[in-house]
C-alpha cells in the first residue's frame, strides 16, 4: 500500500507522516507541492506545518499548489485523504471540508497532550478505532479553532461527519469542541490533532496516532 | 497607473482574537473609550491602465476566490484608490 505525503514550502510534520505510514506497514512516497500527478498513491497525507509561511490565511495559498489540481478531483473520487493540522486548514481552503480554522480564543499557540473521544469509525481513516473510544494524541497549532456557522455545524452533527471531540477542557475554542470532521463518504478527514507524532513508544504519550495509518491500509486492501 | 483597494473583515460573529489583544493592549496605554477593535486586512492591487469597470469585477473576484474566505471574513469594499491617497508606504 502506498501512501503519499505532499510536502509545501514550509511543511514541516511531512517526515513524521512518512514515518507513521512505514511504522503501520504502508509505503511512504513523497510528493511535492509542485507535483501534477500523484504517482499512482493508494492514499494521501496533507501533513503539519506552515505552508507557505501562513501567509494570507493558513492553507490559503496550498489550496492553488499544482498538486491540487489532481488531489482535488481525485479525493472528490474517493481516494483517501487525511488532513493534518495545516493539511486542515487546507482542505478546508479548497472546499473538499466545510468550516475553517482561526485562531485559538486565548491566542496563544497550545502545546499539549489532548484527550479525544473518536466519533465516527467507518472513514477511511479510523475503522481500526472503536466507536467512542478515548485516546490521547499529540495538539500543537496556533491557528486550531474550528468555525462553521450553525446550519453547517448541525448538519455535521446530524449527519454523524464528527470524527474526533476534545475531551475536558476546549483547548482552543473550537465550535462543539470539533477536533477532526469528515466529509459524507468517509474518505476525507481533517484533524487538528497529530497522530503522526503518536506512534513509536518513548516519543509522545503513547500509541494513539497509529490506528489511523492503520485503518488506511485496511480500508485500501478491502476497497 | 490605476489601483485597486480590496478591504477584508473578519464576520461580526467571528471571534477575532487579534482584535481582543489590541483593545486590551489600548486600555493599558489609557485609552479605554475604545470598548472593540477588530482587525481587517488592506489589499492594494496594481494594474498598468486605468481601473475599469472590467479591472473591479476582476478584482472582486479575487477578492471573493483567494484575497478573503467567505466562512469567516467579508469583503466590506473593492474600490479605485482615489487620488492623493497613499497605497503604501
Amino acid at each position: 500500500m502506498r501512501v503519499g505525503v505532499v510536502t509545501f514550502p514550509g511543511s514541516l510534520d511531512d517526515h513524521d507522516a512518512q514515518r507513521a505510514v512505514e511504522l503501520a506497514g504502508g509505503e511512504a512516497v513523497p510528493l511535492w507541492h509542485g507535483d501534477t500527478d500523484l504517482g499512482g498513491v493508494d492514499a494521501v497525507v496533507l501533513p503539519g506545518g506552515f505552508s507557505y509561511g501562513d501567509y494570507l490565511r493558513c492553507g490559503a495559498i496550498a489550496r492553488f499548489a499544482p498538486v491540487m489540481d489532481v488531489l482535488v478531483p481525485a479525493a472528490r473520487g474517493g481516494l483517501p485523504v487525511l488532513g493534518i493540522c495545516n493539511g486542515f486548514q487546507v482542505l478546508c481552503e479548497s472546499h473538499l471540508l466545510p468550516g475553517a480554522l482561526v485562531r485559538n480564543d486565548h491566542q496563544q499557540f497550545a502545546c499539549v497532550d489532548q484527550r479525544l473521544r473518536i466519533e465516527r469509525v467507518d472513514t477511511a481513516w479510523t475503522g481500526d478505532f472503536a466507536q467512542d473510544e478515548e485516546v490521547t494524541i499529540v495538539l500543537k497549532n496556533g491557528e486550531g479553532a474550528f468555525m462553521a456557522d450553525e446550519h453547517t455545524l448541525d448538519a455535521l452533527e446530524g449527519e454523524g461527519r464528527v470524527v474526533a471531540r476534545y475531551l475536558g477542557p476546549n483547548p482552543n475554542g473550537s465550535r462543539r469542541a470539533i477536533a477532526g470532521i469528515s466529509n459524507e463518504r468517509g474518505n476525507i478527514v481533517g484533524l487538528m490533532p497529530h497522530p503522526e507524532h503518536c506512534v513509536e513508544e518513548g516519543y509522545g504519550p503513547g500509541l494513539d496516532g497509529l490506528p489511523f495509518f492503520t485503518s488506511v491500509l485496511r480500508a485500501v486492501v478491502d476497497a | 497607473m490605476g489601483t485597486v483597494v480590496v478591504d477584508v473583515m473578519p464576520k461580526q460573529e467571528i471571534l477575532d482574537p487579534q482584535g481582543q489583544a489590541v483593545v486590551g493592549a489600548l486600555r493599558r496605554l489609557g485609552q479605554s473609550r475604545f470598548s472593540d477593535v477588530r482587525q481587517g486586512k488592506r489589499f492594494t492591487l496594481q494594474v498598468e491602465g486605468e481601473v475599469t469597470e472590467e479591472v473591479l469585477a476582476a478584482a472582486r473576484e479575487a477578492a471573493e476566490t483567494l484575497l478573503s474566505n467567505p466562512v469567516i471574513e467579508d469583503v466590506v469594499s473593492v474600490r479605485e484608490l482615489v487620488e492623493g491617497e497613499v497605497a503604501s508606504s
